[in-house]
């Protein structure tokens, strides 16, 4: 019986997220127009590209914390590469189209050197990110000094902020990401490696796996995929605040977590993790369209993913440690 | 040039710091041959299958696979065409299917999941192992999950099978089947090294056995010039066979102290049976028979759908109420259930006794003193039990189920994955109790730990369905285990 349901696991969240509909539609006229729902997409995309990030992350076995402070750093960096002094850059001013590379490029070192420290130094994932966290987010300060990034080039603000077939370009970036890690992740032998490396080390490394290069590999794409979400913000934005991404990992684990992906690694899929977030979006929009306090948003905002944790809990069945 | 030896390893040695785990050692198995690998343990025989999986490279030493030079380490693929393992350790993903899980890291470049499945259930019909391709192997029995190790191991194509401890968790019926397999593939030219500590095994399937002790090789020799005194021998170094002990010198019981009344669970209904002081009693049977559901509720683990178990009038329900009437146990299985890896010698001797104020200097003197009267090798109480062999490891947990002085001791699978010598000193220290008074209640498949037994229980599909008193033959009880001469 447990295999029968075990194979719809995946689907957990889509009745909540229908109830969710439906209770908006409810409390308010606003909530079911496109406008709206468009904007939840919106607002959920940069989350969503980090969500996609750590839930890869977390199938192998191991977590990123520092991913929200490269949503911000990335681009940082990359823009104040470009912009005149004037407006807070470092007065290098390279061309405009080294702003996207420079920026990847940051996302793609700041995975590698995760990898490093955690693979080859066999350090604690957990206080590597950590470290690496605090550390970006001071080294952003550092370099803008503490100034907001202004004139941001076109080219870079474009992908947040352009319209493809009456979708923004951010829903459709991440719809295709998303769909081509869940391609991968169920029929890639690279793919399934990650859940066998995950789910029993040895067991992959019997079977030939390459552990540590699948890892690594694994923490780059995150650290990439934090870049993309701070392009797609930056074009949001049009500006890089220093506080970019500030406090953004907690929703992170949450919507990983109740989209049914196990911190102990091995377990749980993209679609779950995608799910998990659109339903944080919806609470967060409701909650919203009700004009709940600014005082008690954040409360009602925590206790919701508790409920909602209890609510994953019996609904699979499974402790999730 | 191609040699007819599967695998010939020569000069082979690995450390481990400043402990030696194979010190020059080497091994040659020839082409259709089934070569037995024994020894105690920490004889080196775990570090020589890392080896010869390429899974570690050696200090020192050449492996070579039919005369040619063993592939870099790196190159796993190359490693998996020579050379196929079932580990000691479980090496599946618990959380993927049984087809994934068989096939892993073979599903193809893209994995096609309906021929995938296909696939699995052909292999699995195949090796006649009754599973879904579709169940997810944490559902899976411990039994069904070995078999589809073993499936797994067999379908590589490899010509050199490596089986360490393959029938440790299996019962009679599943170990035969086994053996059959093996047998055909043999008969194909596929070469097996077979790791075992049950010496009858060794006998009943291979032609050649290795012998290594304290790291070093000892002999090898043809099965049939080598009768089971000498194997013992050159395993532990003394002459003589096994010396267990036996229930026949032990005086008469006393009062009753372990009342377990038709009790039903998990596995087993309306099972009656009493334990008196200084009597010791096993209960035997397959591992579909109920026996091990039962003892873990005697001593509280799981709930009783029916009926009681008291110790000296104290009711026992979960176990906590079990340590408090006295109960001690020796659990099923030491590494998940037993021991607490990290800790040490000492904090593990006096884990489970209650109310008590930890001292420093007082946890040492008890380690000290478990360390000396149950013969465990370790450097001293602090040392962590995860650097003590597995027979050692198992002393400790003996230490730990005595240590609040019990009055029913329950065994569960005692001498599992044991060496001989270890085998003698625990069951000596059941027979020791025994004659102090202790009762207690030995679970187990093994003839061996039965010996030490007043009367055996056998259970069959939940019931008791035969008793013996103290001079049953091997061949009546094995008969009765199997179902077979009710």
């Amino acid at each position: 019986m447990t295999g029968r349901l075990g194979r719809y696991q995946h689907l957990a969240l889509v009745p909540a997220i229908v109830v969710l509909l439906v209770v908006g539609a409810v409390v308010s006229p606003i909530f079911l127009t496109a406008d709206n729902l468009v904007a939840v997409l919106q607002q959920q995309s940069e989350l969503s590209l980090l969500v996609l990030g750590q839930a890869l992350i977390l199938i192998v076995g191991k977590m990123d914390l520092s991913l929200e402070s490269t949503i911000g750093i990335a681009p940082a960096l990359a823009i104040a590469l470009v912009i005149p002094a004037a407006s807070n850059g470092l007065g290098v001013e390279l061309g405009a189209w080294t702003a996207i590379p420079v920026c990847l490029l940051v996302g793609a070192l700041v995975g590698g050197l995760n990898g490093l420290l955690i693979l080859k130094l066999g350090l604690s994932g957990f206080m590597v990110t950590l470290g690496m966290l605090t550390m970006l987010r001071g080294l952003q300060e550092a370099l803008t000094k503490g100034q907001t990034l202004f004139d941001v080039p076109a080219s870079f603000l474009y992908l947040g902020a352009a319209t493809w077939l009456g979708l923004p370009a951010a829903v459709w970036i991440c719809v295709l990401l998303f769909a081509a890690g869940i391609a991968a992740l169920s029929y890639l032998r690279v793919g399934r490696a990650l859940y066998a490396v995950g789910g029993n080390k040895e067991a992959a490394l019997a079977a030939g796996i390459r552990v540590d290069r699948v890892v690594w590999a694994v923490l780059v794409i995150g650290g990439v995929l934090a870049a993309v979400a701070g392009i797609l913000m930056t074009g949001r934005l049009g500006t890089v605040a220093v506080t970019q991404g500030d406090g953004m990992i907690f929703k992170v684990f949450a919507a990983a977590v109740i989209g049914g992906i196990s911190l102990q690694g091995g377990r749980g899929t993209l679609f779950g993790a995608l799910s998990g977030v659109l339903l944080l979006g919806l609470v967060e929009n409701i909650l919203r369209l009700l004009s709940v306090s600014g005082f008690y948003i954040n409360a009602s905002y925590g206790a919701v993913i508790i409920v909602a944790l209890v609510v994953t809990r019996f609904a699979t069945g499974k402790a999730q440690e | 040039m191609r040699s007819a030896f599967a695998v010939e390893a020569a000069g082979v040695s690995v450390r481990f710091g400043r402990t030696v785990a194979l010190a020059d050692v080497g091994i040659r198995v020839r082409e259709g041959e089934t070569h037995a690998l024994v020894g105690r343990n920490g004889a080196g025989k775990s570090t020589l299958v890392s080896v010869l999986t390429g899974m570690r490279v050696p200090d020192a030493g050449d492996v070579r696979f039919f005369g040619v030079p063993a592939p870099p380490v790196a190159d796993r693929a190359a490693w998996r065409a020579r050379v196929s393992c079932v580990y000691q350790r479980s090496t599946v993903v618990p959380d993927l299917s049984v087809a994934e899980n068989l096939f892993l890291n073979r599903q193809g470049a893209v994995v096609r999941w309906s021929r995938l499945r296909r696939r699995a259930a052909e292999l699995l019909e195949q090796y006649d192992v009754a599973v879904s391709p579709d169940a997810r192997v944490a559902d899976l029995t411990v039994e069904q999950r070995q078999l589809v190790e073993i499936a797994r191991a067999l379908s590589t194509g490899a010509r050199l099978i490596v089986l360490d401890e393959p029938t440790a968790q299996l019962d009679g019926p599943a170990i035969e089947r086994l053996f059959e397999r093996m047998r055909s593939l043999r008969a194909g030219g596929v070469a097996f090294l077979f790791i075992s500590h049950h010496l009858q095994e060794v006998y009943e399937v291979c032609q050649t056995v290795t012998v290594y002790r304290d790291a070093r090789h000892v002999v090898t020799a043809r099965v049939a010039d080598l009768p089971e005194p000498g194997l013992i021998e050159a395993m532990t170094g003394d002459p003589g066979g096994l010396a267990v002990p036996g229930a026949s010198g032990r005086g008469a019981v006393g009062e009753e102290v372990l009342a377990v009344r038709e009790l039903s669970g998990e596995a087993f209904a309306d099972v009656s049976l009493t334990v008196r002081a200084g009597e010791v009693v096993g209960l035997a049977g397959s591992a579909s028979s109920g026996k091990h559901q039962l003892a873990e509720t005697v001593y509280g683990l799981r709930r009783a759908s029916a009926g009681s178990v008291t110790v000296l009038g104290v009711p026992v329900k979960d176990v906590p109420s079990a340590l408090r009437a006295g109960v001690g146990c020796v659990p099923r299985d030491r590494h998940h259930q037993g021991l607490v890896l990290n800790l040490s010698v000492a904090e593990n001797a006096r884990l489970s006794v209650l109310d008590r104020v930890v001292r420093r200097t007082a946890l040492h003197r008890a380690g000290r003193a478990a360390i000396t009267s149950f013969d465990i090798k370790a450097d001293g109480p602090a040392q962590p039990v995860s650097d003590l062999s597995g027979g050692n490891q198992q002393k400790v947990v003996l230490a730990r189920a005595l240590a609040a002085d019990p009055a029913v001791l329950v065994l569960i699978n005692p001498t599992a994955g044991v060496d001989v010598k270890s085998k003698e000193s625990l069951l000596g220290v059941v027979d020791a109790r025994a004659r102090e008074g202790t009762a207690a209640v030995v679970v187990s498949d093994e003839l061996d730990d039965l010996r030490v037994c007043d009367r055996v229980l056998v259970l069959f599909h939940g019931r008791v369905v035969r008793e013996f008193g103290r001079g049953w033959s091997d061949q009546e009880l094995i008969a009765a285990v199997e179902g077979m001469g009710r």
